[in-house]
């Protein structure tokens, strides 16, 4: 098997992850900028994570063989405070022209408040301005539906935004449609206790087709699976799915959608 | 798009694949439902709201999986003043007093 988890939280997990991802035949991992479990809090703590992100991650992932990339933001969750918000978006900036920096990433919406929704707004002016994919997370549980209505609004609102170059995260069965049907690509994130487990992911792929749609573990440091991806996999061939069908969605379409940034580069895999 | 798309098995594979697993979360709703009734206290909107989602389950309408996602989701359309907190609870609360 070969695949790419397009959406893993690295900073928080071990080397014995590192290994074990690459067992299971993982060719490139791309790390969104998310929430620490607590609040960064200054503007410099973000400027490290950053850091973090764009030097020292992707050196701890080469030692395992393992191209890794990212994507930079201030996380919706700590979107509450737009003064705090504006100065971590202005190091932006300095940062998306690094080496494994895909794009503009994880922003979205959390509780769906005003200020949540501004902030967003902002990345997605960044991004326009910029010319960078975006990667969103929509919002957990009951928060979800509207919360996925109101960043489908922002992202449509705005005239320089192409849907195929956005990738909304953590759909389920109440949203992936809406996601898909207005050209955006979707994600689906398989987590042990909410969003998709392995078999609805495979429902929904075979209701809704395996275009324009990746799975991810967005493992981090909570209740999380890295090798979530490799085991969906297995719950698709268990079923009878052709290698192919299986190949497209856990290889080929993160290489189509992130293959539009030129700095992502389609991986060899063994 | 609908849940009339076919899997490729048959429903005899689906229920040698996927029945006991079913089954054995089915009975843990069930035990959960009696630890709560056997428990001090009243209902509150997560509990109501469980209920409900789960009149969706034995409907005879397509497309459960969904439906009980929309009967926990905020219905509501524009963004909130304030976030409250950073986490969510699984059920829409209803709106806010202010």
């Amino acid at each position: 098997m070969r695949y790419i988890e397009p959406h893993a939280h690295m900073v928080s997990r071990t080397t014995d992850d590192y290994q074990a991802m690459l067992l299971a035949g993982c060719a490139a991992v791309c790390e969104p900028a998310f929430w620490a479990g607590f609040d960064r809090g200054t503007p410099e703590a973000f400027y490290n994570y950053f850091q973090q992100l764009t030097i020292h991650e992707p050196n701890r992932a080469a030692k395992f063989g393992l191209p890794h990339y990212t994507w930079l933001c201030i996380n919706p969750k700590e979107a509450e405070d737009p003064v705090l918000a504006k100065e971590v978006i202005s190091y932006i900036p300095e940062f998306i022209k690094k080496p494994n920096v895909l794009g503009i990433g994880e922003i979205g919406l959390n509780k769906n408040s005003k200020n949540e929704l501004k902030v967003l707004e902002w990345h997605i002016e960044l991004a326009a301005e910029l010319d960078q994919l975006i990667l969103v997370h929509t919002p957990h549980l009951e928060d979800k539906l509207k919360g996925t209505k109101l960043i489908l609004d922002a992202l449509r609102s705005h005239p320089k935004i192409k849907p195929e170059r956005v990738i909304i995260d953590h759909v389920e069965e109440h949203t992936v449609k809406l996601v898909k049907d207005k050209g955006f690509w979707a994600g689906m994130t398989l987590y042990p206790e909410s969003k998709c487990t392995a078999a609805r992911a495979v429902d929904i792929l075979e209701n809704f087709g395996t275009d324009r749609i990746w799975m991810n573990s967005a493992c981090d440091w909570g209740v999380s699976v890295p090798m979530a991806v490799p085991k969906a996999a297995l719950e698709a061939k268990a079923r009878g799915h052709k290698l192919k069908w299986i190949d497209q969605v856990v290889y080929q379409n993160p290489i189509k959608f992130m293959s539009q940034n030129k700095r992502f580069k389609k991986p060899e895999a063994i | 798009m609908s849940s009339k798309k076919s899997s490729g098995m048959t429903r005899e594979q689906v229920l040698d694949m996927y029945f006991m697993d079913a089954r054995c979360k089915l009975i843990d709703i069930a035990a959960f439902l009696d630890r709560v009734e056997r428990s001090e206290g009243k209902d509150d909107f997560r509990i109501k709201a469980f209920r409900e989602a789960i009149t969706e389950v034995t409907g005879k309408k397509k497309d459960k999986a969904k439906r009980v996602l929309l009967s926990f989701s905020d219905p509501s359309k524009k963004p909130i003043e304030e976030a409250p907190g950073k986490g969510a609870c699984g059920a829409w609360p209803g709106e806010a007093k202010s």
